[in-house]
């Protein structure tokens, strides 16, 4: 029993957290936690409060109230030193680097962390990305784009994957790709985070679901619960 | 005079020791620009520290040791700049970094007066680099061969790390977007506190390269700044590409402009500037990000 409570601390723990930007604080005392090896969906209406919920825990918005709690302990305060702790995050904007070719925005990050993520690895779970590996970064459709900063996150052989509306503006057949990569991830035990206007994706990748209204979590159950439970998607998420 | 080839390959000559001068001091300035958006109007007072560095020390010691030590006594200087100043200011706006840089140029104006005196140091050439050397045809002092061969070959090297390597390619992803780099791990803060000594270094090297040419005053930083902001400007922010491209452009223009519309040189460069602005508003080599 104790070791199956310890293989349950929750892999990231937001307790109370305030942030927002500049003047407008959005997020008004998110509590939230991600079991390991499951997949945590965020889902909420435009403006409930996700995406800052994710800069905050990569340290991109800094933490006004509240904790931000990673494997048990607080999170550092600097992005890089999050990124070292072990969280990697693939926001909405991809944020490929221009400058850099495809193998290049791998390597970055393949040759400071390594694991069991290698190049070949992560090649083998986006083909696509092999042939494109001395294209520069922005030369690749936005399907390729997305591929790129999901395989430049797992290089980083990250504890826990935070992506940020992975099928924005991805054709049907790219979002069905991407939902098998991510399967494959989570059949791997990869803990994941993930925000998702798509219902039917997010609801079909997650273990759990957490509902962000009003800068809160507002509803928290199984991913199954919230497929059933109409009156929460009417009211929450106007689905 | 302007059939003759030999006044041409003079004029090319010429340009292109200016085109090097103007790079060493531009590249530094537009890599921090860059990579931070940290506007340091003092990047030419670091040159003309550099100068007077090297003056005094080869005085002393000799050309080659000053062209060592200058740089690194720059570099030196970048340390305490960041360290006391540069890093509390990070977070404030451009028009704080630019008031605050720009009167950094005159303290340092006061600080060589007080050191050196208000009057021009003149700095020997090394005997090595004295003569002249043939070139097609006509003769050309062999010190400003070696202040474009040395331009070169700082270029060279700085395109093989920028371009090639793992630093480099930190350097380049940090430029086009510092919080995504972050976000893989990249100390962007480590990563701007050494482009900034090295670009510190640069401008002493620079400096030390520039003092046997021109006479050592305590204004040359002040005169040196227009000169690379308008590189940079054209050249475009944050690329060694637009560093090098401006550079050359500037060079080319000012000295054929000098030599061919003398009436027209000093206005020449600033329409050249206003053209590339309204054409290309982000200069030529914009870094992408």
């Amino acid at each position: 029993m104790l070791d199956a409570g310890q293989a349950m601390e929750p892999v990231l723990e937001l307790e109370q957290l305030c942030a927002g930007y500049g003047e407008t604080q959005v997020l008004h005392g998110l509590s939230v936690q991600a079991a390991p090896g499951r997949v945590l969906a965020l889902l909420g209406r435009n403006g409930a409060g996700k995406s800052t919920t994710l800069k905050t825990v990569m340290g991109l918005l800094p933490v006004r109230a509240g904790q931000v709690r990673f494997r048990g302990a607080p999170m550092p305060r600097q992005p890089h030193d999050i990124a070292r702790a072990g969280i990697a995050y693939v926001p909405e904007t991809r944020d490929i680097f221009p400058s850099l070719s495809v193998r290049e925005n791998l390597e970055l990050t393949a040759r400071r962390f390594r694991g069991d993520w290698t190049l070949e690895r992560v090649l083998t779970l986006f083909p696509r990305l092999g042939e494109r590996l001395d294209n520069g970064g922005t030369q690749l459709s936005g399907g390729e784009q997305q591929m790129l900063a999901m395989a430049r996150a797992l290089l980083m052989n990250p504890r826990l994957l935070i992506l940020d509306e992975p099928t924005e503006g991805l054709a049907p057949i790219i979002v069905q790709q991407l939902h098998d990569s991510l399967q494959a991830l989570k059949r791997a035990g990869l803990s994941m985070l993930i925000v998702e206007q798509n219902f039917g994706f997010a609801t079909a990748l997650a273990d759990d679901v957490a509902v962000v209204g009003r800068g809160q979590v507002v509803w928290t159950g199984s991913a199954a619960a919230i497929r059933a439970d109409t009156g929460v998607q009417h009211q929450w998420l106007g689905v | 005079m302007t059939t003759d080839p030999g006044f041409w390959l003079l004029q090319t000559l010429n340009a292109l020791q200016l085109s090097m001068l103007l790079f060493l001091l531009s590249i530094g300035l537009t890599v921090i620009f860059g990579l931070m958006h940290f506007v340091n109007l003092a990047h030419g007072a670091l040159y003309a520290a550099g100068a007077y560095v090297a003056a005094s020390v080869s005085a002393v010691a000799g050309f080659w040791a000053g062209l060592v030590l200058a740089p690194l006594a720059v570099a030196v200087i970048g340390v305490l700049l960041y360290g006391g100043l540069i890093r509390r200011m990070r977070r404030s706006g451009p028009m704080a970094q630019v008031l605050v840089t720009f009167g950094l140029i005159f303290v340092a104006l006061d600080l060589t007066r007080l050191i050196w005196g208000d009057i021009a140091l003149a700095s020997a050439m090394p005997p090595l680099l004295e003569g002249r050397l043939s070139v097609l045809g006509i003769d050309y002092p062999l010190y400003r061969l070696f202040v474009i061969g040395l331009g070169l070959v700082v270029f060279a090297a700085l395109a093989f790390v920028l371009g090639r390597t793992q630093i480099g390619a930190m350097i380049r992803a940090g430029v086009d977007n510092d919080a995504m780099a972050a976000c893989l791990g990249i100390n962007v803060e480590r990563l701007f506190f050494i482009v900034f000594c090295l670009g510190c270094a640069l401008a002493g090297l620079a400096g030390a390269v520039a003092a046997p040419l021109l006479s050592v005053s305590p204004d040359m930083g002040l005169q040196i700044l227009i000169p690379t902001l308008i590189v940079i400007v054209i050249g475009g922010l944050g690329s060694l590409q637009g560093a090098i491209a401006g550079s050359l452009v500037y060079g080319f223009v000012q000295t054929f402009g000098a030599v061919l519309a003398p009436g027209l040189a000093s206005v020449l460069i600033y329409g050249l500037l206003a053209a590339i602005l309204v054409i290309r508003p982000t200069g030529l080599f914009p870094a992408k990000g």
